[in-house]
């Protein structure tokens, strides 16, 4: 067998399947089955492991060993000689110049060498300067054949005190490797089988498949893929949240308008024109346009009138209501306006109907940026205006609501809106944190809202409200909403998230 | 919602019992109140300032409670004790009361005609024979803080003023002067300035100058004066120094300014019930006279009670109960509005006290009486309502087909938070650039859409402008990708059902943006009216949004398809 052949990979596996038949029972080892070959190791770990690919051919069992190998000045040695012997051969009978000498590649080192091998001698006093002679016939070049040694992987005969040495010339080194212990396994034969990858439709049209033997798959290894597009996380969410609506009975309401006057963000729901919330510092004014220019007369005088006198069994809030502020545009701060804008136009009908509205849409309000707070979000609302609602109806719908949620354990704790009475602020038990959160608040609005709107007295609207970015980072698990929200949005996130099943 | 920062010690020693944090944290939540953070004051310095400042700072523990911004009667240790008191029965509702002094020497003020132009309103009131320590002089002071930062909104509406009675004497005259004319030694400092040098001394006092504003172009200043001519205050700035109130004081002498007289009322009447707790006769406030420059005469604090009447049946369908009147009575009657039922038990007459000025309204009383009741013992139920849902509905789109978009322009913010965030986006372009600039590192190609509202002005509407709902879709990769982005749009078109076709279809036609790559772009027809542009943008365009590879998009207005 060339050694050329030995290298060939099938070829290499069954020189090797048939050296272990030779073996025994016992086994052998990858380190010396490789220097018996005559081959690298690297070269044999390739073949136990292409063995192993095919089933039950072999055993092989990991072993970490230690291995003197050549450094590359090593390897030279084995070549070319030892630096002293090359200095040796290098010197005619009749010597040599020591300054020529010292010019040679293996000049400095072998020299010395030479010398304290008593190889060689320095004459200084020599004509042209000192002068370098053969002090010995010939000579045996011991570490040349210890190297060979090594390269055969037969460090192990050399002696402790040699290989230290030699180690100590940076000739050799020693090295951890994974090696192998290989015995016959319980389908053991000396030949190789070829495998197939997989079924082509070759071999089902000519039958074939029955007598071939298939490469075993790595199913611990990743699929391929699909290619796909992938949906931002808040449309995942937001989805899920219509979806519980609908279930509910909710009508979506058209919340396609972000700019909004005062009139309706505001003095609609009885929040009055001195209200911090109508501070520039925490509303976005338009300059352009500045201001609405149309509004239900009507309506509008009721408005003022509640908000100055009171009426409707309200005492009002006693200030001079001015329709400046109130024609004021404004980036709408909650989707409540629209709302009102579906309760107003509710109470124009002949004759009131109950109704159920829900919007999710964005809301813009000019707070202070941090990891959780943007000047836009998204706010989640519903609305349900029906004849003796009570406070127990708004407590049971948000149970219902937060329940599709996946969140049971609810408490409610009084709060103030400026146009809900009574309010109530939600709290959901979160087993993560071990403490009460808040998820929602709600309320029901108040008459000085609704009355001058021309709701029916008996009628109630209880309401509630959440936004849609604070379930979605919990869900995803993302803590700096700028992650989730604008142009820094992570797409790795995007594409890595799982579909949304709030209940789950 | 505004936080009051008591001392947890005197908090339990006015409670008459301690609670363990959890135990108080509870009877905050069910009486609305939250208990936002447990500290000291060396906890909060050295979180404010570092651990260095800290040293030797008190540790005592402080509650910070989050109170209800329309419960201006919870603003301080005296009228949060007072509330969970009354609210667990430990004590009645203490019932305030206006006394005219025994000599008949009522302090007067006197408004002039100046004021009006600049902040015409005046209250007044006398704390007679008042004992402070120091935790008490402190919440006093606290108050009068929380009250400006609140109701008063930053002072502009409402602004406080306390003296110490008998370093003054009236009558007192509340005038306006040109701030060259008024002089005086302003509270805490050694000496005398005029009212142009208070208002330059106070520009960079991290207090004081956010009131500045409020006063600083008006032509007069208010001031107050006593009958010597000695300043009592030039609200909404400063008082006087003469005037300061110290430990030892006896007699207090309040004054309010405003431009809102009912929250001046409020106001008031809120500081002086909250602090006659610690007069001699105790929820006793002595009172005083205002003149107005034509001649109207109020006396002051009002300390008003208001009746109302609310039927039992109301209460318990509004809430979802169903209590007896005397109960439901009797849950009024601890959040401090003290009733009784009448009739044949079918009435309920309540007596809204001075301090609750948050009741303005039956729904105002069914609240407290559901909040005594407590929130979570309320039997919750589902309504009987019946709906169809819908989806958003489409007619309500559909007026709005036909409006051509290259009329529209961008909507301008007037008070924008940052540079990025000017005007309302008419393109969504712009941020999915942005978006792949942040994302630089992902693999390519970038595929990337979005579907969203932008905003137009639109003359038509009431607030003249309207949304518009937008698509948006780029390619980012090694080559421009025109056919990709063209693939799209044929794609969407063929799940819209328009066909490609010159009549009824789509198509696109070469077109010159400044967005896009001369010769690569086109403009998009559809339903006989151009819906947007596609192209490979402008190597500018590219360069200017920080990208390195060529780049292809679409844009097109969909709302003719919804």
């Amino acid at each position: 067998m060339s050694p050329a052949m030995a290298t060939d990979g099938p070829a290499l596996a069954e020189l090797l399947l048939q050296r272990l038949e030779r073996a025994g029972g016992g086994g052998l080892g990858s380190l010396e089955a490789a220097a018996a070959l005559g081959l690298e190791h690297q070269q044999l770990v390739g073949a136990v492991k292409s063995l192993q690919a095919l089933g039950e051919v072999i055993e092989a069992e990991q072993r970490s060993s230690k291995r003197w190998e050549l450094t590359p000045e090593g390897k030279e040695i084995v070549q070319e000689g030892s630096h002293e012997a090359r200095v040796f051969d290098s010197i005619p009978a009749e010597g040599l110049p020591q300054s020529e000498l010292m010019k040679l590649p293996s000049g400095k080192v072998g020299f010395s060498k030479a010398m304290s091998n008593k190889w060689v001698r320095l004459d200084k006093n020599a004509d042209g300067g000192p002068r370098v002679f053969r002090a010995v016939e010939s000579v045996q070049d011991l570490v040349q054949e210890k190297l060979q040694l090594v390269q055969r992987g037969e460090a192990e005969s050399l002696e402790e005190k040699d290989r230290n040495e030699l180690k100590k010339r940076k000739l050799l080194m020693e090295v951890n490797i994974k090696t192998y212990w290989i015995r016959k396994g319980s389908a053991f034969s000396t030949t190789v089988t070829k495998q197939e990858t997989d079924l082509t439709p070759e071999m089902l049209a000519s039958g074939s498949w029955r007598d071939l033997k298939f490469k075993a798959y790595n199913f611990e290894a990743l699929g391929i893929m699909p290619e796909s597009g992938h949906l931002h996380p808040l449309l995942k969410v937001r989805t899920q949240f219509r979806q519980i609506f609908l279930e509910m009975g909710f009508t979506e309401m058209p919340t396609n308008n972000f700019i909004e006057s005062s009139f309706w963000n505001f003095d609609a729901l009885f929040q009055p024109q001195q209200h911090p919330a109508r501070d520039q510092h925490d509303t976005f004014f338009l300059q352009d346009p500045a201001e609405a220019t149309d509004f239900p007369t009507d309506y509008l005088k009721r408005v003022k009138k509640i908000h100055s006198q009171g009426g409707y069994g309200s005492q009002g809030y006693k200030y001079d209501w001015k329709l400046e502020e109130a024609r004021k545009n404004i980036l709408r701060t909650h989707t409540t306006a629209v709302s009102a804008r579906m309760l107003y136009r509710l109470a124009q009908q002949e004759k009131f109907t109950p109704a159920k509205y829900f919007s999710i849409d964005r809301v813009f309000r000019n707070e202070t940026l941090d990891a959780t707070h943007l000047a836009e979000f998204h706010q989640i609302e519903g609305v349900v205006a029906d004849y003796g609602l009570t406070l127990g109806d708004l407590m049971g719908t948000l149970r219902e609501f937060f329940t599709k949620l996946g969140i049971s354990q609810l408490r409610f704790k009084p709060a103030y809106n400026p146009y809900t009475e009574p309010s109530m602020e939600v709290f959901s038990y979160h087993r993560g944190l071990q403490k009460w959160v808040e998820v929602g608040n709600s309320g029901i609005f108040r008459p000085e809202m609704l009355l001058p709107m021309g709701l029916p007295e008996g009628v109630s609207v209880i309401a509630w409200g959440l936004s849609l970015e604070r379930p979605t980072m919990i869900k995803y698990g993302i803590n700096n909403i700028r992650e989730l929200v604008g142009h820094k949005v992570n797409l790795q996130m995007v594409y890595d998230g799982p579909l949304c099943r709030l209940d789950a | 919602m505004p936080t009051v920062s008591v001392k947890r010690e005197l908090l339990f020693q006015a409670l008459g019992r301690s609670y363990t944090d959890e135990e108080f944290d509870e009877l905050c939540f069910e009486f609305g109140l939250e208990l936002d953070e447990i500290t000291s004051e060396k906890d909060i310095i050295s979180k404010e300032q570092g651990d260095g400042k800290a040293e030797g700072a008190s540790d005592i523990i402080i509650y910070k409670i989050d109170v209800p911004a329309n419960r201006y009667d919870l603003l301080c240790l005296e009228g949060l004790v007072r509330g969970l008191q009354v609210f667990k029965e430990r004590i009645k509702a203490p019932r305030y009361k206006r006394i005219m002094p025994a000599n008949g020497g009522v302090q007067r003020l006197i408004i002039t005609e100046e004021t009006a132009q600049v902040r015409p309103h005046a209250v007044a009131a006398v704390l007679r024979n008042i004992t402070f320590s120091k935790d008490r002089y402190d919440s006093f002071i606290d108050l009068q803080e929380k009250l400006h930062q609140n109701i008063c909104r930053k002072r502009a509406l409402v602004a406080i003023g306390t003296h110490d009675l008998d370093t003054i004497s009236g009558p007192f005259t509340y005038t306006a002067r040109p701030p060259s004319e008024i002089r005086f030694k302003p509270l805490n400092q050694s000496k005398e300035y005029t009212a142009s040098e208070i208002m330059d001394l106070y520009r960079t006092d991290s207090q004081l100058k956010h009131y500045l504003h409020i006063i600083e172009n008006k032509p007069l200043y208010p001031v107050i004066y006593d009958s010597n001519g000695v300043v009592l205050s030039m609200p909404p700035i400063i008082n006087g120094n003469h005037t300061k109130i110290s430990l030892n004081t006896r007699n207090v002498f309040v004054e309010c300014t405003a431009t809102d007289i009912t929250k001046a009322k409020i106001v008031l009447d809120i500081l002086v019930t909250m602090f006659s707790e610690y007069c001699e006769k105790q929820f006793t406030v002595e009172a005083a006279e205002v003149t107005y420059h034509n001649g109207k005469t109020c006396i002051y604090p009002e300390l008003a009670y208001r009746r109302e009447k609310v039927k039992p049946d109301l209460i318990n369908k509004k809430i979802g109960i169903s209590e007896t009147p005397s109960s439901l009575a009797k849950l009024l009657t601890r959040m401090c509005l003290k009733s009784h039922v009448t009739g044949n038990g079918n009435n309920i007459e309540i007596e809204i006290p001075p301090t609750r000025a948050d009741i303005i309204h039956a729904c105002d009383i069914i609240e407290d009486a559901a909040i005594a009741y407590g929130y979570n013992n309320i039997q919750m139920t589902i309504p009987k309502t019946y709906t169809i849902a819908n989806q958003c509905s489409q007619e309500d789109i559909a007026d709005k087909l036909g409006v051509d978009i290259s009329s529209t322009k961008a909507v301008h913010i007037a008070n924008p938070k940052t540079a990025e965030f000017q005007v309302a986006r008419t393109s969504l372009l712009p941020g999915l650039l942005k978006t792949i600039a942040a994302n630089r590192k992902m693999p390519l190609p970038l595929k990337l859409f979005e579907i969203s509202d932008i905003v137009v002005k639109d003359s038509t509407k009431d607030v003249g402008a309207r949304n518009q709902r937008n698509l948006c879709a780029i390619y980012y990769n090694k080559n421009p990708g025109f056919e990709v982005i063209h693939g799209l749009l044929d794609r969407v078109m063929q799940l819209l059902a328009v066909p490609p076709s010159k009549e009824s279809g789509y198509l696109i036609k070469a077109a010159e943006d400044s967005a896009f790559f001369p010769g690569r772009c086109a403009e998009i027809f559809a339903k006989g009216q151009s819906i947007g542009k596609l192209g490979v943008l402008h190597p500018d365009v590219i360069t200017k949004f920080e990208l390195t590879m060529p780049c292809s998009a679409l844009e097109i207005n969909i709302e003719p398809f919804l």
